[in-house]
């Protein structure tokens, strides 16, 4: 199985300002990469253009050299996307949120699967409490489930940080670069600098060029 | 600037299989998970489910009051006031279909997940017309009481109510899907629901009419069937449609 998500002279406006322009990126198995910029310099845009939510861009999109839009169910099923937002119900409990997840992507219903991937992000315990009794880092937490629970090649995660403790942080940063290691991708938007591996590449972006980098 | 595109300089590991799994469980496992979902939360918060009953059960008290308490009138009026009420009552409930997953960001999961979204969508209005719906439609008969609606039209209430509400959700649906990016749409909501919801109330209201004046009423509740059959096909690609427009804005 391949994974290759390119995108070919992408440009984005929003209220009369470039975001970006002639943003040429080619993402492949094993990679780790980071986008960066100011608040407002247009990540989650971005994000939101790569993840197939948003049709308001100048640019192509190729899902593993097919055209975005006749790949785009491969592409679904092959993409995990975590929000600004959690995405997390705080009227229902963490298991009630992941079994609904799990259902959504079309996994089997397993209760030893969300348990254990509750208990990978460190919130044993915590299972059957409405989710809106939790921190915010806790909720964030019940979002990160989702990446142990659903095997997906690619990730695209927008500020999956935010709010996590400085253990949560290292324990992400190597889930991310283990996926990478395992041949899937990850694109992210941080403002926390991340570990420099092999496997991480920066793409900047701010005042309308964007620069891509090893 | 232009710039160049980069080619990775990590060589491409084959992606080990356990990564890939295709969506084995379908649709009918994605279906039957939305709308558990949504009904235990709509059923935990009962606040969200009471607010339009207690609405209808309101207006139809104040009536007699207002007006007259005589029996004759109130029963010439009925069946208008209590379909005009009811259909007040859905609306209102309309605005918070949508809401709560456009705040937390499930619409956007919702949206990228694998499965049809008009599908999904109608998952969640089925939810809506079971817990809105379908207890205004339980509960005109006994405020119709109050109105002197004479007896053998009760039955053709709650049944022109039951089918004459769910293509109203269905029609709501899509109005909640339009302005669910908007910081306060439910103004906008109900103008642009409004003119569809029309047909429905003048057939709905006709069918109560006729069963007091002792006509046939099939042909009223046909066309009330008709209606949702209609509505049923073409609403959820419109409410699916909608979603997407208004998460692109």
């Amino acid at each position: 199985m391949t994974l290759r998500l390119q995108a070919r002279e992408l440009a984005c406006e929003r209220d009369d300002r470039w975001l970006f322009e002639d943003l040429d990126l080619d993402i492949v198995a094993g990679e780790i990469v980071r986008i960066e910029g100011p608040n407002g310099s247009g990540k989650t845009t971005l994000l939101k253009i790569l993840s197939g939510q948003l049709a308001d861009y100048h640019g192509e999109l190729f899902w593993n050299e097919m055209p975005m839009r006749q790949a785009r169910d491969a592409f679904l099923s092959s993409l995990l996307y975590l929000g600004h937002t959690t995405g997390v119900k705080a009227a229902l409990t963490p298991l009630e949120n992941l079994a609904w997840y799990q259902a959504m992507a079309g996994g089997p219903d397993s209760e030893p699967a969300r348990l254990a991937a509750l208990d990978g992000v460190g919130l044993a315990g915590f299972e059957d409490l409405p989710t809106g009794q939790l921190s915010a880092g806790q909720q964030r937490r019940v979002a990160l489930a989702r990446l142990e629970l659903t095997p997906r090649p690619l990730w695209v995660l927008d500020e999956p940080f935010t709010a996590i403790d400085r253990q949560g942080v290292a324990e992400l940063e190597a889930r991310l670069e283990a996926h990478a290691r395992n041949g899937g991708s990850v694109l992210v938007t941080t403002h926390h600098a991340l570990r420099a591996t092999p496997a991480l590449r920066h793409v900047r972006l701010g005042a309308g060029n964007a620069h891509v980098q090893h | 600037m232009p710039m160049s595109s980069t080619e990775a300089t990590v060589s491409k590991a084959e992606p080990a299989t356990s990564l890939h799994r295709e969506p084995s469980g379908g649709l009918r496992v994605a279906l039957q998970a939305t709308f558990r979902r949504d009904l235990t939360l709509l059923l935990r918060r009962r606040g969200e489910v009471l607010n339009p009953l207690v609405f209808f059960a309101l207006v139809i008290t104040l009536f007699p009051i207002g007006i007259s308490p005589d029996p004759e009138l109130l029963s010439t009026i009925a069946p208008g006031l209590l379909w005009v009420a009811a259909l007040l009552a859905a609306l209102l409930s309309l605005d918070s279909l949508f809401r709560g997953d456009y705040d937390d960001g499930s619409l956007e999961q919702l949206l990228l997940s694998p499965q049809p979204l008009a599908a999904l969508a109608l998952a969640k209005v089925a939810v809506h017309w079971l817990l809105t719906g379908l207890p205004l439609a339980l509960m005109a008969p006994v405020l119709g009481i109050m109105l002197s609606l004479p007896a053998g039209s009760y039955l053709v209430l709650s049944l022109s109510l039951a089918l004459g509400s769910a293509s109203l959700s269905l029609i709501g649906a899509i109005g909640a899907a339009l302005t669910v990016g908007l910081a306060r749409g439910g103004v906008l909501l109900s103008l642009l629901v409004l003119p569809l919801y029309i047909p429905v109330l003048i057939f709905g209201a006709g069918a109560v009419q006729a069963a007091i004046l002792g006509d046939s009423i099939t042909a009223h509740l046909a066309i009330l069937g008709a209606l949702l059959a209609v509505a049923l096909m073409l609403a959820p690609w419109a409410i699916a449609a909608s979603l997407r427009i208004s998460i692109n804005g």
